[in-house]
This record gives structure tokens, C-alpha cells and sequence, in this order.
């Protein structure tokens, strides 16, 4: 065998080991998302929508507490951590720049972004839940809040650098203030930008559930204070899937399978978003 | 007017950014602090005790840290691989009709949350460890491999990120000179693109060694240091999630707050690393 065919048959080999793993992890997609639509429309119902939890082994259960308190603990989460986030983000790309301290807090946000989120459930638990005397929505949106900070201050920061500096010095030129100059000039340029990391990060921390575990536990009534402990889909999807109960772990099923149709919508309108920005 | 409006916008701007910082800062504070008890009691030894306890008030992180240890590696030893194939077929052999429907699913694959990976690894893959590989299911070994699953489009996604920055027009000399593709990809994408594909590695470990949900549901929370892999066992995130709400005495609670801060600097050490590895890649690519 010569040097040449040797190197053709390695070749070989490796691309179909490649072509091969390729296959494999999108065989593991496809097998999560089978299951998922295979479980999740077999226990879809209207019930699933209309009623809350019950024990085991009732005709009348569903997941209507755990919807709606997944939709306020992230909906509190949002209107106050994409605010922030976005605020923050503009320091990094209009204020401070290449600045030591831009450069640290960039830093920072993308190792915070990693960082385990269970380990923000407890800290959340020490500084919010110990001194109320018990679980709450606020803490569970307080947890996902933390999480959600860093995501956007990065997205607003990528996005409003990617806004030309020859846009911005035209309005400056103009007389505009910089705080106009930002919020008329910078954010119009980045919108699409920063709404797609916006829905990113809501999707992002709408499937958290660790941090939620001990700060909004859960609730198997509906409950519409933020005081009090709260339902989410993910920790009921948790305490439905491990309970011995068939019919709660069809129920796990149905939340899954709203979650993650909710998760990937987001994640495909995002995309979408940014997509129309670049074919522009 | 518009001066002062000027003016209360950047410092707006400017004390939210920083508030980051004090932020994490007081995460580590806080943690601290709640650890004091348990490291008053223990010291070093909390660290190497491998007997966890709460009925005796004895607490031992050893087996916890060498479960996320075991587990975690695990799941790299079979990610790795699979995810310089993806890479690669991403990169390097898909052709150009295939590349983008096949790296979105890839990148939506790596948006499921981690619950439900925890939850499909339950139902459908603790029945095949154990008619594979004996035991109840709940084990180890389990936890690995829905570990190694949940982190492989996350580690896909960023090592062809890395694989793609090397500029065509070094690839389009070596394949003048009649190199194949994996002469290619072993001579000029691997050596330029090292630094990017281990820093992703190393990331994905920071991710994978944090994760909770995917693993919970089937590494069982049992706390024994086996050499058998199809034994139930726990890592740091498994026994936070597990006892957090049960904990009953203050010394069980510091014991927890310092497993979640040992956890903390373990991650944000090995993110660093990646991280640093990383802009120094990206620093060379500009």
C-alpha cells in the first residue's frame, strides 16, 4: 500500500466517524423531541389548562397553577432584569468601552452566565427567603432575575457596538445630547439585536428550575400572590416526573412538552429576528 | 435641562453595571458566611470526611465532590469525541445545503432545558443501564451519560465556532498541495483552532460540573464512594437539590451553604480558565 492510498483510507475513516457522530447527536434530538410530542399530546387536554393540582389518582388535575405562576415568577423576572440589563449593557458600549472597568464587569457577566444556578437558589434562599420566614414568587423571580442580568447586559453590549460610531457621530453633530444620541440612534439601530437577546435570555431562564427548588418551591393550588410560595412548570414537572403516580407523571409530561415548545419558539423567533436583520 | 437628564443616564447606566460586580461579590460573601458553622465544626476535614450524616450531625462532602468529579468525567470522556465529529461534519464535510438546518438543530438542541433531559433520562434511559449494565438504573454511570448528552450541543455548537475561524485561505493552499481532508483538519484547522476547542472543552466541563437537573433525576442521592459505576451515588448539585429543603439543624444548613460554595469556586475557577483561554484565541484571530 503506498503513502497516498493509506491517507485516502484514513481519510476515510475519520469522515465517516465524523458523518457518523453527526448522526448520533442528531438521533438524540430527534429521539427528545419524539418523545417529548409523544408524551406531551398524549396527556394534552383541556383539563391540563383549566384546572389546577390535585392528588393522585383524580380525573380533574391539571396544570393551571403551575402555567400561571411560571408566567409571573418569569414575567417579574423580565420586566425588571431586561431594564436593568439593557442599562447596564449601554454602560459597557457607550460609556465604558475598552475602560479596565468595562472590561471586568465583561468579564464577570460571562463567567456569571455559567456559573451553576443552584448555587444562586442559595444565596437567594440566605438573603431573601430566611429573613421573610418562608418561600416565596419573589424569591424565585429574585433567583431567575440574577441569572438573567448578565445575559442581557452581554447582548445589549455586543448589539449596540455592532450600531457604526459614523451613526452616532452624525447626531452628535446635530446638537443631541448623549443620552439622545443612545436612546434615539443606538437602540433604533440595535433593536432587532437586542430583542433577540432578550428573548433568549427570557428562554434561558423560563426553563431554569434548579434555582427555583428553594426560593419559589411550589404550590399544588393556584396561587396569584408573590408573597407566597408559588407553582412553576419546571419544579412541578420535577415533583410530578419522580412521584410514583402514573397520572402525575403524565401530567410531567404535558408540562415538558408546554415548556419546551415555549423555550423553542422563543429560541426560533430570536433567530428569525436576527436573520431578517442580516438578509436587510 | 438635557445636561442633567445627560448626566443621571450615564450614572444610571454606570452604578447598574458596577452593581454587577458587588453583586457577585455578595454572593461569595454570603455563602461565606453561612459556611462559618460547618467550617468552624469540620475545618479541612469536611473536605475528606466521606461520612455525610444529618441524623449525627456528621457532614462530609467527600463523596459529593467525587461524584460531580466521576460524573463530569464521564460525561466529557464521551462528549469529546462525539462533539469534534459534530464539529467537524459542521465545519469541515457537510455540504453547504446541510450546514445550516443541521447547526440550528444543534444550537436548539443546546437550548432544552436541562430538566428535561433529566426527565427523558429517567423514563428511557434508566431502563437501558440497567438491562445493559446491571444494577437499578439509578446510578453513576447514568448520570454520566445524560450529563454527556445535555452538554454535547453546547460543546458542538462552540468547537465548530472555534473550527470555523481558521480563514479558507489556508485550507485552500494545503488541499493545492493535494492534502486530504483529514490532513486538513489534523495540520491546519486542529493547530489553528487548538486554543478555541479546548477553551469550549473547558467551559463545557464548568457547565457540565454545575448542571443539577439533568443529573438528579437518576444519579439517586446516595452518599458511599463506589469504584462501581452502575451504583447509585451524589454530586454537589444532586444532594443541594435534594436536602436544601430539608435541612433542620444550622449545622446541616452551613453544611449545605458550603458544599454550594465549594461548588461556586470550583466552576468560576474553571470557567475562568476557558474564559482566558478563549480571548486570548480571540486577541490572535483579530
Amino acid at each position: 500500500m503506498t503513502h497516498t492510498q493509506k491517507r485516502i483510507i484514513i481519510n476515510k475513516i475519520v469522515m465517516t466517524l465524523s458523518t457518523l457522530s453527526a448522526l448520533i447527536g442528531i438521533g438524540f434530538l430527534f429521539w427528545i423531541l419524539a418523545i417529548l410530542i409523544f408524551n406531551g399530546m398524549d396527556a394534552l387536554s383541556w383539563t391540563i389548562f383549566s384546572q389546577e393540582g390535585a392528588p393522585p389518582g383524580y380525573e380533574e388535575s391539571g396544570l393551571k397553577h403551575a402555567l400561571i405562576g411560571q408566567l409571573m415568577i418569569v414575567g417579574v423576572a423580565t420586566l425588571f432584569g431586561v431594564p436593568l440589563g439593557i442599562l447596564a449593557g449601554t454602560y459597557l458600549s457607550e460609556y465604558g468601552q475598552k475602560s479596565h472597568l468595562a472590561e471586568t464587569i465583561r468579564d464577570i457577566s460571562d463567567i456569571m452566565m455559567s456559573a451553576p444556578s443552584i448555587v444562586i437558589g442559595a444565596f437567594v434562599y440566605a438573603i431573601v427567603v430566611t429573613p421573610m420566614g418562608h418561600f416565596s414568587g419573589w424569591a424565585g423571580s429574585i433567583a431567575l432575575i440574577i441569572i438573567l442580568l448578565p445575559i442581557i447586559l452581554r447582548t445589549t453590549d455586543d448589539m449596540l457596538q455592532l450600531v457604526p460610531s459614523t451613526l452616532r457621530e452624525a447626531a452628535f453633530a446635530l446638537g443631541a445630547p448623549k443620552y439622545k444620541v443612545i436612546m434615539q440612534v443606538v437602540y433604533r439601530g440595535a433593536k432587532a439585536g437586542i430583542l433577540t437577546g432578550i428573548l433568549l435570555g427570557v428562554a434561558r431562564v423560563a426553563g431554569e428550575t434548579a434555582p427555583l427548588l428553594f426560593t419559589s418551591f411550589n404550590d399544588n393550588f393556584l396561587s396569584t400572590d408573590m408573597t407566597d410560595p408559588m407553582a412553576s412548570l419546571t419544579v412541578t414537572m420535577y415533583n410530578y416526573a419522580t412521584s410514583p403516580y402514573e397520572d402525575w407523571q403524565k401530567i410531567g409530561w404535558a408540562a415538558a412538552f408546554i415548556l419546551s415548545m415555549f423555550i423553542l419558539s422563543l429560541n426560533i423567533i430570536g433567530r428569525l429576528l436576527l436573520f431578517k436583520k442580516k438578509g436587510r | 435641562m438635557s445636561v442633567i437628564i445627560d448626566k443621571i443616564f450615564s450614572f444610571a447606566t454606570k452604578y447598574i453595571a458596577i452593581a454587577i460586580l458587588f453583586l457577585v461579590a455578595w454572593i461569595f460573601t454570603v455563602l461565606f458566611q453561612h459556611s462559618l458553622d460547618a467550617m468552624e465544626a469540620f475545618g479541612f476535614d469536611f473536605i475528606t470526611e466521606t461520612k455525610w450524616a444529618p441524623n449525627l450531625e456528621k457532614f462530609g462532602a467527600l463523596p459529593a465532590i467525587y461524584g460531580s468529579i466521576v460524573s463530569t468525567f464521564l460525561a466529557m470522556l464521551l462528549a469529546v469525541p462525539l462533539a469534534i465529529g459534530v464539529a467537524i461534519f459542521l465545519s469541515e464535510l457537510a455540504p453547504a445545503k446541510l450546514k445550516s438546518p443541521v447547526g440550528v438543530s444543534i444550537e436548539l438542541l443546546a437550548a432544552i432545558p436541562s430538566v428535561i433531559y433529566g426527565m427523558w433520562g429517567l423514563f428511557y434511559f434508566v431502563p437501558i443501564v440497567r438491562d445493559v449494565f446491571g444494577g437499578i438504573g439509578i446510578s453513576m454511570l447514568t448520570a454520566g451519560i445524560v450529563l454527556s448528552i445535555m452538554i454535547l450541543p453546547f460543546m458542538a455548537a462552540v468547537t465548530r465556532d472555534a473550527m470555523n475561524t481558521t480563514p479558507d485561505i489556508l485550507k485552500e493552499s494545503a488541499y493545492a498541495l493535494g492534502g486530504t481532508k483529514w490532513d486538513i483538519i489534523k495540520d491546519i484547522v486542529i493547530p489553528y483552532a487548538k486554543a478555541g476547542i479546548i477553551g469550549s472543552f473547558i467551559l463545557a466541563l464548568g457547565r457540565a460540573i454545575g448542571e443539577t437537573m439533568a443529573v438528579t433525576f437518576v444519579m439517586g442521592n446516595v452518599h458511599q464512594i463506589s469504584t462501581n459505576l452502575t451504583a447509585p451515588a451524589t454530586s454537589i448539585p444532586v444532594t443541594l437539590a435534594n436536602e436544601f429543603t430539608e435541612a433542620d439543624t444550622s449545622l446541616y444548613y452551613s453544611s449545605l451553604f458550603e458544599l454550594s460554595l465549594i461548588l461556586l469556586v470550583i466552576s468560576f475557577t474553571i470557567i475562568s480558565i476557558a474564559k482566558f483561554y478563549f480571548l486570548r484565541n480571540k486577541r490572535l484571530a483579530s
